[in-house]
């Protein structure tokens, strides 16, 4: 036996390892489902800004106050950066072996798809619900 | 952080330059490069040249193996047994991609062919790779029928149609090509099964006659063991028996999916 870990262990124990950690189909689905939601949002989302692009900061106050372009960009936004954590998350995990660095990796990963995620919905929030001083 | 260069121990040096037999015709010289280590000496490996008159052995691969080890080097050590495609033991990596050897004609190649060791296993020596954690994982996933109703008295009966769905599986010869060709095994190869070991698994939840589909599928639902499959696709693409384990593999995801609604 010339593997990684030259312990006593067994092959049976190295390759069963912890055995199953139960989960895995809940991230694996919602990695899908928030693709394939992406999809008809970021068409609508590539649409808006170009239209945005020609009415001008009041115009695009406006827009912002219509409850279906709120519920709509809150959406895309939301749903972007949790596709982005989920994205980060198995990056790291594939290519981070060394298990505290990969934990320490995620953490900081999830932190910044999460103060962006509330930076970006505080602020639709804000102009959508406060209005924007001219 | 992930290791982007081979260990120092482990790069690889230029290692001798056997030329062809005088007399050899120039149209019929191949030269394989072929990687060589000896544990004995503790060198790093080397790659050695080898200038093949091809008019001297068969069509295969392997049949160049064996005429570079019994006419020009017989320190060359590699597996072979069957030399039919169907034992699985002269997996290697030929020309960049995994393949058996007895199967792999040199004529598919231009005049110079690679060989290596199936990659990201340790090396035992020369062609010969330590598959120790490849079988153990195989074993880990319980190969084998599980059942707990009493045997019946003849055999446990099945359908055609049930048995058909066995095709595609059965045939594996466990020979390694697709797990070691899986970047995901190469980076989590201890965690992650990698798709001989669930292709396998997937035989067995598929099997009509099995009993355990849910203990089966508990022990599978785990972010390294199945889902550190990315669909990358290599292992269909060398598998030497023309299977399919990413198909397999997205089958036991539709089971776990199925479950759970």
């Amino acid at each position: 036996m010339v593997g990684k870990d030259d312990s006593f262990k067994t092959d049976l124990k190295r390759a069963r390892g912890h055995g199953s950690a139960h989960h895995g189909l809940g991230m694996w689905m919602a990695e899908r489902m928030t693709a394939v939601a992406l999809i008809p949002l970021g068409l609508w989302a590539v649409y808006s800004v170009l239209q945005l692009a020609v009415i001008g900061y009041d115009g695009a106050v406006d827009w912002l106050q219509s409850p279906v372009n709120i519920v709509l960009m809150l959406l895309t936004l939301a749903i972007s950066f949790y596709h982005m954590h989920l994205g980060m998350r198995v990056i790291i995990e594939d290519y981070i072996e060394h298990k505290p660095s990969r934990l320490l990796w995620i953490g900081l990963s999830a932190a910044a798809s999460l103060l962006g995620a509330a930076l970006a919905l505080i602020s639709i929030l804000k102009v959508a619900l406060g209005g924007a001083p001219n | 952080m992930v290791q982007l260069t081979l260990p120092k121990n482990s790069k690889i040096g230029k290692g001798r330059h056997w030329r062809a037999a005088d007399g050899a015709s120039k149209k019929d010289v191949r030269t394989f490069r072929v990687y060589r280590y000896d544990p004995e000496t503790g060198d790093n490996p080397r790659w050695d040249t080898f200038e093949v008159d091809t008019s001297k052995h068969g069509p295969m691969v392997l049949d160049a193996l064996f005429h570079i080890k019994n006419e020009i080097d017989p320190t060359l050590a590699f597996r072979r047994s069957c030399r039919e495609g169907i034992c699985g033991s002269c997996s290697m990596n030929i020309g960049g991609r995994n393949a058996l050897a007895c199967t792999k004609g040199w004529d598919d190649f231009g005049s110079t062919i690679t060989v290596s060791p199936l990659p990201h296993q340790p090396v035992i020596k020369d062609l010969v790779p330590d598959l120790t954690m490849f079988f153990a994982q195989y074993k880990a996933i319980e190969p084998w029928l599980h059942t707990e109703t009493p045997a019946p008295e003849t055999e446990w009966r099945q359908t055609p149609k049930d048995r058909d769905k066995l095709n595609g599986l059965y045939e594996c010869i466990l020979c390694a090509c697709c797990s070691t060709s899986c970047p995901s095994y190469w980076w989590n190869g201890e965690a992650f099964y990698g798709p001989a070991t669930l292709l396998h698994a997937y035989r067995w939840l598929i099997d009509s006659r099995d009993e355990a589909t849910g203990e089966r599928l508990d022990a599978l639902e785990d972010p390294f063991k199945l889902y550190r499959c990315h669909t990358i696709m290599n292992c269909a693409q060398v598998c030497p028996k023309g299977l399919n384990p990413a198909k397999a593999i997205s089958e036991v995801k539709k089971m776990l999916v199925e479950r759970a609604i």
